[in-house]
Parts: C-alpha cells; structure tokens; sequence
C-alpha cells in the first residue's frame, strides 16, 4: 500500500527553501560590498509576524550552518519573550546548538542592542531592523529617499537634526541615532540606543541588518567607518549614567535598564543578561571602549 | 542565572500557548473534522487562500481551524508555509474565457452575452437571522439535497458552455482607450522582489490579489465617496474554474488542474487626455483566488484610481494603498507594539528628562530676573 504522506513532509534545512536562501545570501553579497546601502530582496512570509523579527530570521536562516552555535537577544536580554520564540523556532529548523554565553555564540540575532562584549572576527551579529530607511522621519516617499540617497543629498536630515537642536536644546533622536557609513551612506543603525551605536564604527565584527516588513537588506562590513551625524558645535552624545548603578553589581559602564519596584521606586540593572551574569559572578569580559564612553570617565563619571 | 524577571520568558510562553489550545478545545465538543470547514467556510476559505497567496483549500482549512476562526491569523499561517515550498514552476496565463462560469453578472447592460447568470450569491435576499441554523440536522441536510437534485434535468447540464466577455462589445465598438504605450508593462514577481516605486500595474495588481480585504475595500469605498474622482460600473463580474497550465521542460503546456476565481471589470468613463481625442472607456481589472466579489471590485476601482495620480486622495496614491493594504505586514507590526521596548523608551526618557529640566532651569532664570526687575 501506498503510504499517504502527505501531512509527514519534513521542513527544509533552516525552514526556507534553498532558491530563496540563496537570493538572499546574493543580496547579502551585494550589501556587504556597498556598506550602509539598502538592498530590496524577497522576504518571504515568515511563521513569525510582520514586524516581529522576519528580517532578522531570513539572515539567520540564510547564513546559519550546522556548525554554528546561535544566540539571541531582545533589548538586551536571551530570556525576553520574542527571543525564546526565535531561539525556539531556529533550534527546530536546524538543529543548531544555541547559547545565552556571547563569547561561545558564533551568530547572533539582536533586537534594539549590541553585547556589552566586543564580538570578534569569528562573530557574525544579525539585526532585526523595524524601519530600514533613516529618512523616513524627513520624507514620506520611498521612491524620493531612494534618490536622494543616490545623490547623497542628506540636506533634509541635517535640516531636521538642527530643528530638534533649536526647538528642544538637543537632538532628540533616542534609539536608532542615524549614522554616516563608510562616508557615502546615511544609514539607520536599528534602534539600539545611542549608547550601542559607536561600537559600529571599525568593529572586527561583520553586522549585517534585515528589515522583512520593508524587504530591505543593509550591512557594514569589519572595519568600516560609521560616524553618528553631529554638527561642529553640537555633538552627539551618548546616554548618561553617571547618576545612576547596576543595583545588582555596582556596575556603571554598560547600558543600564531602569526598573520599578512594586511600591514606585526605581533602580538600574545591566540591560545584557549575559553580560549581567558575568558580572555578578566576577567572570573576565572583554568590553567594547569607545571615545564616548572613555569620555564619561575622564569627567570621572 | 541572573535577575528573575527577566529569566524564564520560555515556560511563560508555554505555559500561554497550552492555555491558547485549552481555550480552543475546552467546550470539549467534537473535533470540527476538516472537510466540513472545507465544504461549510467556503467564503472564509477564499479569503484566506487569497489573503495566504497559495491556492490549497485544505491547508486554509487546517489554518482556519488552528486560528480558531481567524482569517488574519489563518492567512498568515498559510503565508509563512508558503515560504517553505520550491517554486518549481510559473504557470501560463490563465485565461478566463475559458472559465466554467459559476456566476457572472454585468451592472452597465440589461443584457449581456450568455445572460445574466446569478449563480450562488445571497445579493439580493433578506439578511433575516435564519434562526433554523441553529437546529440543523443530518437529516435536514440530506432532505435538501435530494429535492435539489430532483430539479437538475440531466439533458440540460450538456448546454453549459464557456461565455463571450462583455468588455468584448465596447472593444469591438472601439469604446475603449487604447492602449498608453508609455505604461510600464514588465512582469515582476512580488513574492520574489520587494516591490519599487513607481510600481508597473503587474506588481500593483498581484498586491492587491494578496491584499486584505477590508483594506482594499476602505480605501476603494474612500474613491467612491468623494476622496479621489473614480465613478465605476461593474463591466463584468464573473467566478468560477478556470484551468492551469504550466510548461514542461519539453516546452509542452500541461494541464496541472483548476482553481476557483472571481474576476471583475470595472468600467470608468475617462477625461480626454489631450484636445481632440475621444472620452474613451477604460477599464479597472481585479482578480482573486476564490470567491470574493468585495475584493475583485475595490481592486478594480483602485486599479483605475492608481493609474490616475491625483494628490491629495490615498486611493489613488500607490505606495498608500499597496503598503497599508497588506494585511499581513499590517497586523504583524500593528502588533509588535506588545513586545516589549525597554531599551528604546529608555533612550527617549534620558532624553525628555533632560529636555525637561533644561526647560524648567531656564524658567526659573526668567522669574529671577522678574524678581530682580520688581525689586528694584
């Protein structure tokens, strides 16, 4: 007797059919070779929402091979909701090994952050991006972005940054501060917060960003130059928490998480669970430094 | 292991989607078997094989039951297990002469070639609450069937044929716009490439076949309404079974099977482009998977809206219609405003907050030297 298979088909390897891995991977090519230029590409419909991820998951599938050691994070944290679905869901469809430890992970999926850790050479970090263009905020029209990237004509962002400067005393950018890559390209780095963003500029690190609802692909390669847009006069400036502690280990020099106890008052815990770990347990890390943060504490913050 | 809050988010989600099938399941009633979805959902079926943008009726059952009745959620289901299927082949053209017509209606003439044929439709009944649904039995369903039965007359079921099309008259009447030789008419394949701006009218009506229903219909309501300048006539509604065909490697046409569309042609009387030609007829096209006559008209009307750019009407702006209009992007992002964003409104509170304090500092150099001016 025949047997009927037909509910029993097994998934392909990392979900997606290998066709439409490979257009992406090609993509992916062509985003690495022209840093911070977003790449239109199929994204196909994910098991996961719109808007949840499916840009970050078509990289990770297309890229992800049977030796890697996986991680993901969501703001920060290896336990947040979306990041156990994801880890879950990739675990699945390829059987990869998955970690929470960020030195062991050779791929990583973020949302909203990068590791408190400086990744290495051997690490590849896959963003998922809710808005891929940068100058969205400045003109409505996808098809008037795309020339005025063509022409590198970066008026209207410098416009709006000198308006948010006079009417509020700051550029009230948060998240996702947008930054110049490899001189030629304004690119939106994902909403990681400022504090994240100058751990982009000539990192060893391959970064690559995917935005499914928009069906764009973008990416700085290692050691590229990615500078947040400032003025001569105003600068950009990272988030400030001299004021404040990890209640947990006294730590200040990482990305700080404010929390509310029950009965209204507030304290800080190092947002990167991982690294939060390693700090509580007093483990060697290595740190990403940059000229912002050095900043902070030649002021003795 | 570190903070507690943070930890644990994976028993949590467990423990939410066991509870999610126990509210599915719980009324412990017997299992709706999905071939009574299939037969007795026909229309919810439709929309979400059209709204999933795969043609398979049983998966949009399985789909259907597992959302628990949601057509969102079934389409998206059905979408994210399209991604894991090769594309082996693009079928030819189908073409809807050759439909075995199920119903086909035209709203600009009494009488059109073939005649009107109502075919199933609930159009033109009362909507009464037929609270006789509630009862219904095996019973009843059989009985029904044996009387309607009774009624075909076999000789006749030879007499059914394939129909002439009505936008066939007003072309060979030359009623309609011929041809702009400056549209853009190459074949793009939106599952495959994202979607440019301005868009050729083979991606814009392939969005809009997948596209939400509801979204297609407020925005072709809006057009109708006042918000854009397209007054249409139904030209020709029709549905039913056309056939598939696909090339071999032999370059030979197989037939593979057919699928169930609804196809409509919406009249517009157009403005003269230019002095002296004629106000020709042009022509809105809309086709889907299935039965949905709702889509198939608001497609139409805001094909003809998207070909007229207009400003200050979202029907007749392509990038507001095609983006907002894909129910499944729509409603994944719509929703992920439930994760949670921490890490970004953190970066806005340093912000504010010292926005705020810069603010009130500056107030209160201005009362001082209010102060100072009313003191001396």
């Amino acid at each position: 007797m025949i047997e009927n298979t037909k509910y029993t088909n097994k998934y392909n390897f990392a979900f997606i059919d290998e066709a439409t891995k490979k257009e992406i991977r090609r993509k992916l090519l062509k985003a690495v070779a022209i840093p911070g230029h977003q790449v239109p590409y199929s994204s196909p419909e994910m098991p996961i929402s719109r808007g949840w991820g499916t840009g970050g998951l078509h990289i990770t599938l297309a890229v992800i091979g049977k030796e890697d050691v996986f991680k993901i994070i969501d703001q920060g944290s290896d336990a947040s909701v979306n990041a156990c679905n994801l880890r879950e869901f990739v675990n699945g469809m390829t059987g990869c090994e998955t970690t929470f430890d960020t030195a062991e992970a050779t791929l990583i999926q973020t949302r909203h952050r990068i590791t408190e850790e400086e990744l290495t050479d051997k690490q590849i970090i896959v963003f998922q991006v809710p808005l891929p263009e940068p100058l969205r905020m400045v003109e409505r029209y996808e098809y008037k972005t795309l020339q005025m990237h063509a022409e590198a004509d970066y008026a209207k962002m410098y416009v709006s940054l000198y308006e948010s400067y006079v009417r509020h005393g700051a550029i009230m950018q948060g998240a996702g501060y947008p930054v110049m890559v490899n001189g030629r390209y304004i690119m939106s780095p994902s909403p990681i917060p400022r504090w994240d963003t100058p751990n982009l500029n000539q990192a060893q690190t391959l970064f690559l960003f995917g935005a499914g609802r928009e069906k764009r692909l973008y990416a700085v390669p290692p050691f590229t130059d990615v500078e947040p847009l400032e003025f001569e006069d105003v600068n950009f400036e990272i988030e400030d928490f001299s004021k404040s502690e990890c209640y947990k280990t006294g730590y200040k020099r990482a990305f700080l998480d404010e929390i509310y106890s029950d009965e209204g008052s507030r304290k800080y815990v190092i947002s990167d669970s991982n690294f939060l770990d390693k700090k509580s347990e007093k483990q060697e890390t290595r740190q990403y430094s940059n000229t912002y943060i050095d900043q902070l504490q030649e002021y003795g913050l | 292991m570190g903070y507690v809050a943070v930890k644990g988010g994976t028993e949590a989600i467990h423990n939410a989607s066991e509870l999610a099938e126990f509210y599915r399941v719980k009324g412990n009633t017997t299992p709706i078997d999905i071939k009574q979805i299939r037969a007795q959902m026909r229309l919810a079926i439709d929309k979400v094989m059209g709204e999933g943008g795969i043609y398979a009726p049983e998966y949009a059952a399985i789909a259907l039951k597992q959302a628990e009745g949601d057509v969102y959620e079934a389409a998206f289901i059905l979408r994210a297990f399209r991604t894991t299927l090769q594309r082996n082949y693009y079928s030819q053209v189908i073409n809807t002469r050759e439909m075995f017509v199920k119903r086909k209606i035209s709203a600009s003439f009494r009488e059109i070639p073939g005649g009107q044929i109502l075919g199933p439709t609930r159009d033109y009944t009362q909507r009464t609450l037929d609270t006789a649904k509630a009862i219904e039995t095996a019973i009843d369903i059989k009985t029904f069937l044996d009387d309607f039965d009774a009624k075909i007359d076999p000789e006749k079921l030879e007499g059914i044929s394939t129909f002439g099309k009505v936008i066939d008259l007003l072309q060979q009447e030359g009623l309609l716009a011929p041809a702009d030789p400056t549209e853009d008419r190459s074949l793009i394949d939106i599952t495959r490439e994202a979607i440019k701006f301005p868009a050729p009218r083979s991606a814009r009506l392939q969005m809009m076949a997948r596209a939400e229903t509801g979204g297609l219909m407020a925005l072709g309501y809006s057009s109708q309404r006042g918000f854009g300048s397209v007054h249409p006539t139904v030209g020709e509604l029709r549905f039913g079974a056309v056939p598939v065909r696909v090339k071999d490697a032999g370059g030979r046409n197989r037939y593979i099977g057919k699928i169930e569309v609804t196809e409509n042609e919406m009249i517009t009387g157009s403005k003269a482009a230019k002095k002296g030609t004629p106000p020709y007829f042009t022509i809105g096209y809309g086709l889907c998977f299935g039965h949905n006559e709702t889509k198939v008209i608001c497609m139409s009307t805001l094909d003809t809206a998207m070909r007229r750019p207009e400003m200050g009407a979202p029907a007749n702006d392509q990038e507001f219609v095609l983006y907002h209009t894909e129910g499944v992007e729509a409603m994944g992002f719509t929703n992920h405003l439930k994760l949670p964003h921490y890490v970004t409104f953190q970066s806005s509170l340093s912000n504010t907050r010292a926005a705020v304090e810069r603010n009130n500092n500056a107030n209160k150099e201005v009362e001082q030297q209010m102060i100072q001016m009313q003191s001396v």
